[in-house]
Order: structure tokens, then sequence, then C-alpha cells
């Protein structure tokens, strides 16, 4: 059960870009020291650099999805493509998780069998 | 010291909060600056390559005219797209946040 731990915290929302609400307190509590209003701004600040960071990664591969040659606006469709982008991205990384969660405990449940 | 902020930050606050030689506040502007900057950096760095792609066939000798409409065009639409995958992510979170 252990072994699944992190996995099923990363779904939970503590790790996954599938949520955002990763707060990684473990990872937080090093800095800032005693000062609680220095832990909480870089609980904040961490969060939300996160999300900058998947917004340039998901803009720069769904430009390459969805974008021909650029012109004087972004047309309806491009738009539509960019925001279903997002969306299938998000899918597949939520996807992953979970199938991987999945084989994981499959394989746990047989390793455990064989030590008996 | 781990961590992407540096050791300065623990040695300094450690040291007696509101009363010690460095307001936390002011700390904690800077780093905002610091990080409004390098997320700058990064969404120009990306631009410059996919506009780049985009834009520049042979190299030539220098940028022609329809190169360099191009590459005005292209980052305009580049921050669009932008704009538009931040508010998809930010409306999924929002979704993901409210079905839990």
């Amino acid at each position: 059960a252990r072994r699944t731990g992190g996995l099923r915290a990363a779904r939970e929302g503590r790790g996954g870009p599938g949520t955002g609400a990763a707060m990684d307190a473990p990872s937080a509590a090093g800095l800032g020291g005693a000062d609680p209003q220095l832990q909480r701004f870089i609980e904040v600040e961490t969060q939300k650099q996160r999300f900058q960071q998947l917004v340039h990664q998901m803009t720069e591969l769904c430009w390459e999805k969805c974008m021909d040659k650029p012109g004087p606006k972004l047309d309806s469709r491009a738009e539509t493509c960019f925001v279903n982008c997002v969306e299938r991205f998000i899918d597949t990384s939520q996807f992953i998780l979970n199938r991987l969660e999945q084989t994981q405990k499959s394989k746990s449940a047989f390793s455990e069998s064989l030590s008996d | 010291m781990e961590g992407g902020f540096g050791s300065e930050f623990g040695s300094e606050f450690g040291s007696g909060g509101a009363g010690g030689k460095l307001d936390p506040g002011l700390i904690m502007e800077q780093v905002k600056v610091q990080i409004a900057v390098a997320n700058a950096q990064e969404l120009l760095q990306r631009m410059t390559d996919r506009c780049f792609r985009k834009c520049i066939g042979k190299p030539g000798g220098s940028l022609d005219n329809a190169e360099q409409k191009c590459i005005a065009m292209c980052m305009d639409r580049y921050m669009d797209s932008w704009n538009t995958v931040s508010r998809a992510y930010n409306s999924r979170l929002q979704r993901e946040r409210a079905n839990m």
C-alpha cells in the first residue's frame, strides 16, 4: 500500500498537472524556517510557478498542433484547437497516472502472494 | 540549503522576523519581481524559438520584409495563444476543484 501512496497523492492533487492543488508542504517546510508568513508565501508562489510552467509547456505543444501560418488574428478554429489541446493534455496526464497506479497495484498483489 | 530561493533567505529570516535586519515584506516583493522577470524571459525564449521555426525558411543574409512581418504577427499570435491556454487551464483547474 505504501508503494502506491505517492501516486495516490499525485492523483488527489498533490503533484499532477491535472489538478494543480499541489501544496507540497514537506518541501516548503525546510524553506522559510520558523516564519509562517514566509512559508505560506513560498507555498503560494511555488504553486503559481507550477501553473505558469505548465502554461508555457502547453502553449508550445499546442502551438505546434494548432497553428499553421500566423495570421492577423487568432481565428476561432485555432482557438478551439488550443482549448481542446489543453483539456486533452490534462486528460492524458491523468490517464497515465491512473493506469500507472493500476499496474502498480496488480504488481504488488502479485509479489505479496509470492513472498508468502 | 535546498530550494530555489537561495541560502541567503534562510539565514536572514532565522534571525528575528520583523525586527531583523531585513524586511520580509520587501524580500517577498523582490522575489515576486524576479519570478515575473523569469517568466517573461521564458515566454520570450519559447516565442523566439517557435516564430523562428514558422517564419524563417532557408536563412539568408538578413531578415527580409516578409520574414519581419511574419515574426511580428507570430509574436502577437503567440501571446494570444498563451492567454488562451492560460484561461483554458485555469478553467479546467477550477472544474477539477469543484468536482473534488
